[in-house]
């Protein structure tokens, strides 16, 4: 069987463990060093997953009640690539987001702004065969969280993605262009490379902006690893 | 040219909400075959305190070393070993699966690695995920494991499931994730 072994991320593109901004990293991440290892075929596969795995409407977040949920409708769209720029065709997109009230639907969301009866706020897509995903959504909120005093969270909507093996797995928050709130945020200013944040920003979209409906983002997500020159692992 | 990989931001406390669908704490279905064990135990961090908000994925070779991915297009009327499931942390910090233990899959070296699962965990807190393994007990082809090898001997022990001991569970084994300070887990970086 054959596996590429994958390069590391440039300095600077990753955060670190330990980033005491984001107070709940302090006694979260590991004081020890972590134990470099080769990647064997436990980390170079992964699960698989179908259009088995998704449902219908999975992929509209406005359509999952009886009603539409308040909010700015947005399409959030964009493509999985992997290092070289290749489609990740078939990776499995998972998102996850508050209402446009800034609330989440979840049992230890505090935050006193309404739920919506019509949104979850989740939803899933497999990506197509040139690696593009679109999600029908609308637009998060900016919540306060406890992190420190007057802290809010910019709005952000989070992403799960499962690429072609364990290595390439991801998970992160997309925010939006304009907000006020970027440059305080200790979760996005965590990054400590500007471009590689800059990234995490959606682009406003004329393109993908449907008249008279709904206004276009667009969020390219870049999974580790590449297709070349795979090596000869011993099966 | 390339780009780097988009950077990693925390799964925050809500992920329940986006990655319920996919949890599962038991891959041990019948027809499946292999030896059944259930795995259970408990993420604490720096503190001691227990991390409620925690949630493991995990990934494993079937009982004859085979990673799922490779045999797909096999005949698919047999119940399938998918060798993924995510399990969350409960609110005492605790996680239970069961499964069977995996068989031995190749090492980059050519030789075998001893049985073991691997364990991606995500939480509020973590910029991203902590990756790290199970090893089975009393299973002698640890002390030829590649990976293991290269763990300092003294922090081996963190990587190993124990068996519970108790009465009728001799298929349950314990295994804690403790994320920093005195007895802390060994983590890899790839």
């Amino acid at each position: 069987m054959k596996a590429a072994s994958y390069q590391r991320a440039p300095a600077g593109t990753q955060p670190s463990y330990l980033y005491p901004p984001y107070v709940s990293t302090c006694k979260r991440s590991p004081k020890q060093p972590l134990i470099l290892l080769p990647h064997t075929l436990s980390e170079l596969t992964g699960p698989v997953f179908g259009h088995s795995d998704i449902g219908e409407n999975d992929n509209d977040l406005t359509r999952q009640h009886s009603g539409e949920p308040i909010g700015e409708r947005i399409i959030v769209s964009g493509r999985v690539l992997d290092e070289d720029g290749h489609a990740i065709p078939g990776a499995l997109v998972e998102v996850w987001q508050t209402n446009s009230a800034g609330r989440y639907r979840h049992r230890v969301d505090q935050h006193g702004a309404p739920l919506d009866p019509n949104f979850t706020g989740c939803g899933r897509v497999l990506t197509d065969g040139e690696g593009r995903y679109r999600f029908v959504t609308i637009k998060p909120g900016a919540y306060p969280w406890q992190n420190h005093p007057n802290a809010w969270r910019p709005a952000h909507i989070h992403f799960s993605l499962f690429g072609a093996g364990l290595l390439s797995r991801l998970v992160t928050q997309m925010y939006f262009p304009g907000d006020p709130l970027l440059p305080f945020d200790p979760v996005l200013n965590s990054v400590p490379d500007e471009s590689a944040r800059n990234r995490l920003i959606s682009l406003f979209n004329w393109e993908t902006t449907v008249p008279g409906h709904a206004l276009g983002y667009h969020f390219d997500i870049v999974l580790r690893g590449r297709l070349a020159t795979p090596v000869e692992v011993h099966a | 040219m390339t780009t780097p990989p988009t950077s990693s931001q925390t799964v925050g406390p809500f992920f329940h909400l986006g990655m319920v669908y996919l949890e599962s704490d038991n891959f041990a279905a019948e027809g499946i075959p292999g030896d059944r064990v259930t795995i259970r135990g408990k993420v604490l961090d720096g503190d001691g305190a227990p991390v409620p908000d925690a949630v493991l994925e995990v990934w494993q070779a079937d009982s004859a070393g085979r990673y799922p991915s490779e045999f797909s297009s096999q005949n698919s009327s047999a119940p399938r070993f998918l060798g993924f499931g995510r399990i969350e942390t409960d609110d005492k910090g605790e996680f239970k699966f069961a499964t069977i233990k995996p068989g031995r899959v190749p090492s980059p070296d050519g030789s075998l690695q001893a049985p073991h699962i691997v364990v991606t965990l995500f939480s509020r807190g973590l910029l991203k995920p902590l990756r790290t393994r199970i090893y089975f007990p009393d299973e002698s082809s640890n002390a030829e494991d590649a990976v293991l090898k290269l763990v300092p001997p003294e922090r081996r022990p963190t990587l190993m499931a124990t068996r519970s001991g108790e009465r009728g569970a001799e298929n349950l084994l314990d295994w804690n994730i403790v994320m920093q300070g005195d007895g802390e887990t060994v983590f890899f970086d790839y």
